[in-house]
């Protein structure tokens, strides 16, 4: 039974090279030729400095982003805001890079740094060791966005004060085609969370 | 030996994806590791396998790379003593 309610604050997606967050849009690379390229253009344009973002995954990049535009306009992060997202490819866009590399046993040469990112879960660790979270954390992956999942998962997080807020979504990648959206939850905001509301934010 | 120690330079950015970062910025004798290029665990194991790949040597055991990466000086002159390739 509810006690509570839990409010979506903000959310963001990254869609076909534009970059939206509470509705508005934000940043758009329409002529980028491939994800790396828009990956880098919101990266410049967010003004970040973090030289590790160039190693990661083209998946976690996404992520990273999507919950760098989501903290822009906090003045500070919570370190048990938990994480909780989810997909449909899984890692399999970097896992296809990494079978390429152990195909030929005459040219075996697999890379740490691409290995490394072989799980989605990685980018939580990302955003976590960025933003000092130290928070629950958990990937699911499901053939579509499940609202109805996400939100009772997140919700439990909160009323049981395992975590002070929570960023759901959806975070996919596959051969360069790319859908992320972020839902930051808490106990202040104006949206009501429940799942015909976060599938709305969603399907905008 | 200035020639292989340029190629180690551009070879390392590009393989540890240093995009802010630039060849004339590498000292021959910065520290790759902490306070230099600030390099990580995955970075050294990059540069072992960097080491098999276009020079044909192999570590046989990971721990002595503390000592070859320690600077690019330090690794062009053990690769032109140890290459086979």
């Amino acid at each position: 039974m509810k006690t509570e309610n839990f409010y979506i604050s903000d959310f963001c997606t990254l869609r076909n090279g534009k970059v939206s967050k509470n509705g508005e849009q934000v940043y758009s690379n329409l002529e980028s030729e491939n994800i790396k390229d828009f990956a880098k253009g919101i990266y410049k344009f967010l003004e970040l400095k973090y030289p590790k973002f160039h190693k990661m995954d083209e998946l976690c990049k996404l992520g990273f982003l999507a919950t760098e535009i989501l903290f822009q306009d906090m003045e500070k992060i919570d370190e048990n805001t938990a994480l909780v997202l989810s997909n449909k490819a899984s890692s399999l866009d970097t896992d296809r890079k990494h079978q390429d590399s152990i195909n030929n046993r005459e040219d075996f040469y697999p890379s740490p740094a691409v290995f490394v990112y072989t799980l989605p879960n990685i980018i939580m660790g990302e955003i976590s060791i960025k933003n000092k979270l130290k928070s629950e954390n958990a990937f699911f992956v499901s053939k579509r966005f499940d609202a109805e999942f996400m939100t009772k998962y997140s919700e439990i997080l909160l009323e049981t004060e395992k975590a002070t807020n929570v960023i759901c979504g959806w975070v996919d990648l596959d051969n360069d085609k790319y859908d992320v959206f972020l839902a930051f939850l808490s106990k202040k905001g104006e949206k009501e969370l429940t799942k015909k509301e976060l599938n709305n934010l969603y399907n905008q | 030996m200035a020639e292989l120690k340029e190629e180690l330079k551009e070879k390392i950015i590009e393989q540890l994806s240093l995009e802010d970062v630039e060849v004339s910025e590498i000292g021959d004798d910065d520290p790759l590791f902490g306070d230099g290029l600030g390099l990580d665990s995955i970075d050294a194991l990059e540069l072992i396998v960097l080491l098999e790949k276009d020079y044909g040597i192999k570590l046989k055991d990971p721990k002595e790379g503390k000592a070859i990466f320690e600077s690019i000086k330090v690794m062009a002159d053990y690769i032109s003593k140890h290459r086979t390739k």
